[in-house]
């Protein structure tokens, strides 16, 4: 077999410090997605440093008025928490949306965040990728590619970030708490996600041992009226092919503010920038909501086999955010 | 004897291994661990097509645990095989992306799937072709088709028929392939004890894997033992055996140690078969009061280029519906993939959802409700034999389903109802399988303590065959079940034949009655008096199944579905599934039950979700584990119900009964399809029905 050492730490510290000493350890979390990985011989660490016990499980207020994510609290407990159901709905539903009930109860949200795409190449070693294996190749671009990327992707990978969690977060524009080896700081979402580029071996701006600690959510007032509609193949357990986080503040029946955010159609949970400020100003009406979509969409440049997801992600956003409107 | 015992089949006993399966007790194949026992890992060919050139072996036996490391340059010899398949390490040639080209045998599993993942192995590539097309160059006319029909039929002149018909239907339907995947995977444990041999292996019939073993190995088939109590499904995939059931063999052989080899559910997509893709083109000529004049029916198909499998697809179009002129042909095409095999109702499972999508069509095109098209075409004999049905109760089905369904007020107007933000349709389609039965052979015994013991090699895939056996030798005991045991799941009991076809229960079942007639008469004839030890009597069913009367046999059912279809992003969700089937006496309610539903929820499945995805770069069934290959969850499955109309049939068996382990899923998928159009206008026709083909 393929030896691995397993070690367990008890603060963010000592967890940086362990994967300094040996280069190809690796953070374990709830092990949903590294553990699969292992099996499949995609990435084969050398040790696993398990960091459940570092990072914290809770979940509490802000001073500013916004709530900090533990990274070790489980997906199961975060989409159950009163706080965060009645004030960020999107995101308990994302997370509720993702997996299966088992899954939840293991998954962490700082390994949420890391999850690797479930992009078919990526995942079979015996075939080129040039995330799995830089400069191997990208079958996928002429190969089977439905569920892939249709905005952002580059000739050296078209794959998807698979969490419906980070679409919320994106959305939300969170801010993830790091432990570094030059000490702590904070990388606002989005922006932890990478497009791919010429380097799609590198998910996200995470340098080597940095730690997620935390996941802080602003307070953010109109996020009380949000929303999360996930469209897949299948009713349950099934990844995505386009999602929308959105969030609308409204007065009078023109929008204030917003957030959108889109998933299942890029590199990294798609924050609609394009779209939020098409909106901003706007009246709250289907006409608007296409204008904006479109405006968003307009940059999409989608693959033989996944144009469908243009117009399905245009159909998504004006129908959430017409339901967000008719939410009372 | 002459106490009167309630009749046992008809009632709905328990499974009468529950309480094994429940509490663990119940062993699988690879649960079983003789002492010393190694573990085969296999390697898999990463080309599509050509030959290996080396192994490097010396590098695999230096990794930790090994025992051995074998490939074509230095396995055992095997006899020729009947199916190539079977000729693993025989050859360097490389006939599919996963075939199998080496093996490690280790002291451990990781030690042994570590060695089998670094071992290198060099290839000469040739270049491959895997995809299916209507137009390929390649395409044959196979001489039969499975099991073993003509590939083609014709009757009268249907293309004259088809030109002066009033109302015409033309389209071509697609199939994806599509794989097993039974909640067990494969798995053999070998085990040689001098010149015997003992396999616990994942099976449909233990009498067809030791026939089968016996003969590459070159022995007597006494000298073969399969083990097989409990089988966690097979849906055709474990009806014959593949190549690793060798394999195993093959390597106990080699390093004199019992081995374990397990197939991954990876492995799986390639390696163990899997239903052809197709594509059919259907042409139906018809009245304008939509009685039918021509059908034709022409099925395209794959196989590999090691073994031709020709699936039966069109044959159920060829007892169907009644039309003068008619022709039903098959077509096949030998590419570099792995070899298609039994899926649940081979043939009739895509040809149906091919022929009865195009009923619908032809039933739109004649302003005509779908149920009454059907019935208006019902014939009085079998139209391609002329042979007298034994039962055929489509019509019953089809009208009781009416009522239960609530179809009588249905608008056929697509594409008009909405709820919410779903548009909603329903639809209907025939379903149909024949009812077969094969030789076999029982025994049963009468124990001292006044208890019975019926043996037989038969095998409970998860059926509930162990139970239907023992209800049907209570009743020719005329005793109760709890008296009565059966031993099945070994091939040193009576030879069988396998679970497959539908035909388990009415071939196990003839035998297990004969045996236990036979017994009884013996009793009788004893006046009661048992000897020590017990008295036994045996049966085989060979010479009553080749003289029985010549009828065509078949089961029938209505399946009826109820569709939304989201507006927005095209996403189609079941919301109701109702069938009704008339498949003789039912002989247990609960177990058959079971086996209508989840043959209706594979069907949805299927009509759904299911599609194995061939890379065309590589070769090779992409999408190989269950986060890819969707299968229908709890939330996909929505209110389903079976329901049978009462069939008496004399013709059948003793019981009376007609298999039901596959005619569920023949035609949920067109009755799906259906209701997707009913909902939206829109004709899908080529499965599975995602929402990337309604999306607008």
């Amino acid at each position: 077999m393929r030896p691995f050492a397993y070690q367990r730490v008890t603060d963010a510290q000592a967890a940086v410090a362990a994967l300094g000493e040996r280069p190809d350890a690796m953070y374990l979390g709830g092990g949903t997605n590294l553990v699969d990985l292992m099996r499949l011989g995609v990435v084969s660490p050398d040790a696993l440093v398990d960091v459940t016990r570092v990072a914290s499980g809770t979940i509490e207020d802000t001073a500013g008025g916004g709530l900090l994510i533990g990274a070790g609290v489980r997906n199961s407990d975060l989409a159950a928490h009163p706080t965060v159901r009645r004030r960020y709905p999107m995101l308990a539903e994302a997370v509720l949306s993702g997996a299966s009930g088992q899954i939840r109860n293991m998954a962490t949200v700082g390994g949420n965040l890391l999850q690797r795409t479930r992009c078919s190449y990526f995942q079979d070693v015996s075939k080129p990728c040039n995330k799995r294996q830089p400069g191997s190749g990208c079958p996928a671009v002429e190969g089977d590619h439905r569920n892939l990327a249709i905005i952002g992707h580059s000739t050296a990978c078209v794959a998807t970030h698979p969490s419906d969690m980070a679409v919320a977060l994106a959305a939300l524009g969170a801010t993830v708490h790091v432990e570094g080896r030059n000490g702590a700081r904070q990388v606002p979402m989005p922006g932890l996600h990478r497009l791919p580029g010429d380097e799609p071996d590198r998910d996200t701006v995470l340098e080597p041992g940095d730690l997620i600690t935390a996941v802080e959510l602003p307070a953010l007032p109109f996020t009380t009226r949000s929303k999360y509609r996930k469209v897949r193949d299948r009713a349950s357990f099934a990844f995505a092919v386009v999602s929308v986080a959105v969030a609308l503040d409204m007065s009078d029946g023109v929008v204030r503010d917003c957030r959108i955010a889109l998933g299942g159609i890029a590199h990294v949970p798609w924050r609609a920038e394009l779209a939020e400020e098409a909106l901003r100003g706007a009246p709250a009406t289907a006409a608007e909501f296409a204008r904006a979509a479109d405006a968003e969409l307009a940059q999409a440049r989608p693959l033989p086999e996944n144009g469908f997801k243009v117009p399905l992600a245009r159909n998504v956003l004006i129908r959430t955010l017409t339901d967000l409107v008719e939410t009372p | 004897m002459t106490t009167t015992v309630p009749s046992s089949v008809g009632s709905a006993l328990d499974r009468v291994e529950s309480p094994d399966k429940v509490t663990g007790h119940a062993r699988y194949a690879f649960e079983h661990s003789p002492r010393d026992v190694a573990y085969a890992v296999p390697v898999q060919a990463t080309i599509a097509r050509g030959e290996v050139r080396t192994v490097d072996v010396d590098a695999v036996l230096k990794c930790p645990g090994v025992i051995a490391a074998i490939w074509y340059a230095n396995a055992p010899k095997l006899a020729p095989a009947d199916n190539p398949e079977l000729s693993v390490l025989q050859s360097p040639r490389v006939s599919y992306r996963g075939q199998y080209v080496a093996l490690v045998v280790a002291e451990t599993l990781q030690d042994a799937r570590e060695a089998a993942r670094t071992m290198k192995v060099e290839y000469a590539t040739e270049q491959h072709d895997v995809e299916l097309r209507a137009d390929h160059p390649g395409m044959y006319r196979p001489n039969r088709v499975n099991p073993n029909f003509p590939a083609d039929v014709e009757q009268g002149d249907p293309d004259a028929a088809l030109a002066g018909a009033p109302v015409v239907v033309d389209a071509t339907y697609t199939t994806p392939a599509e794989h097993q995947n039974p909640m067990e995977p494969h798995a053999t444990v070998a085990e040689w004890d001098g010149d015997g041999l003992t396999l616990h292996d994942s099976n449909q019939g233990s009498s067809v894997v030791r026939d089968t073993v016996a003969s590459l190995f070159g022995m007597p088939p006494a000298n073969v033992r399969v083990i097989s109590p409990h089988v966690g499904g097979g849906f055709g995939s474990k009806g014959t055996p593949h190549p690793h059931v060798i394999l195993a063999a093959l390597a106990a052989k080699q390093t004199g140690r019992p081995v374990k080899l397990a197939v991954t559910r990876q492995q799986m997509f390639a390696v163990t078969g899997y239903r052809t893709p197709t594509i059919q083109r259907v042409r139906l000529g018809a009245d304008a009061d939509g009685r039918l004049r021509a059908i034709v029916h022409e099925a395209f198909e794959q196989s590999s280029t090691l073994r031709e499998f020709a699936e039966q697809t069109t044959t159920p179009t060829r007892m169907m519906y009644a039309a003068p002129d008619r022709r039903t042909t098959h077509r096949l095409v030998r590419l570099d993939v792995p070899t298609p095999s039994w899926m649940r109702a081979p043939g009739e499972t895509p040809g149906m959802f091919a022929l009865e999508s195009a009923m619908d069509e032809l039933a739109i095109a004649c302003e005509l409700d779908p149920v009454e098209l059907r019935i208006r075409n019902e014939p009085d004999a079998d139209p391609e034999s002329g042979l007298p049905f034994s039962s055929r109760n489509l019509v019953a089905c089809l009208r009781d389903g009416v009522r239960r369904f609530g179809w009588t007020d249905r608008d056929p107007t697509p594409g008009v109802r909405r709820r919410g933000r779903w548009l909603v349709g329903t639809g209907v389609a025939s379903s149909t399988y024949p009812a077969y039965r094969s030789p076999s052979q029982a025994s049963a015994r009468a124990e001292q303590d006044g208890r019975f013991t019926v043996r037989i090699a038969a095998s409970d895939i998860g059926t509930g065959a162990r139970t239907v056996l023992t209800q049907i030798a209570a009743d020719a005991l005329r005793t109760s079940a709890d008296r009565v045991q059966v031993e099945i799941g070994d091939s040193s009991l009576p030879t069988a034949s396998l679970a497959g076809g539908s035909m388990g229960t009415a071939s196990w079942g003839t035998a297990v009655v004969r045996a236990c007639e036979a017994l009884v008469d013996e009793l009788d004839r004893r006046g009661g008096d048992l000897p020590a030890g017990g008295v036994e009597a045996s049966a085989d069913t060979t010479e009553e199944i080749k003289g029985r009367q010549r009828f065509a046999r078949h089961a029938f059912g209505a399946q009826f579905a109820e569709v939304g279809v989201d507006t927005d992003t095209g996403e189609t969700r079941m919301l109701r599934l109702l069938g009704v089937f008339a498949a003789g006496r039912i002989v247990n309610p609960k177990t058959a039950r079971s086996q209508f539903i989840g043959g209706m929820t594979m069907g949805l499945s299927m009509a759904l979700l299911e599609e194995s995805v061939m890379d065309r770069e590589f070769g090779d069934y992409l999408n190989h584990d269950f986060a890819q290959y969707h299968i229908a969850t709890c939330a996909d499955v929505p209110d389903i119900e079976a329901f049978w109309v009462e069939e008496e049939d004399p013709h059948l068996n003793p019981m009376g009964s007609k298999g039901i382990g596959e005619i569920g899923i023949v035609g949920t998928a067109a009755a799906v399809a259906n209701a997707v159009h009913h909902a939206t206008g829109v004709r899908i026709r080529d499965l599975p029905i995602r929402l990337d083909k309604l999306v607008r």
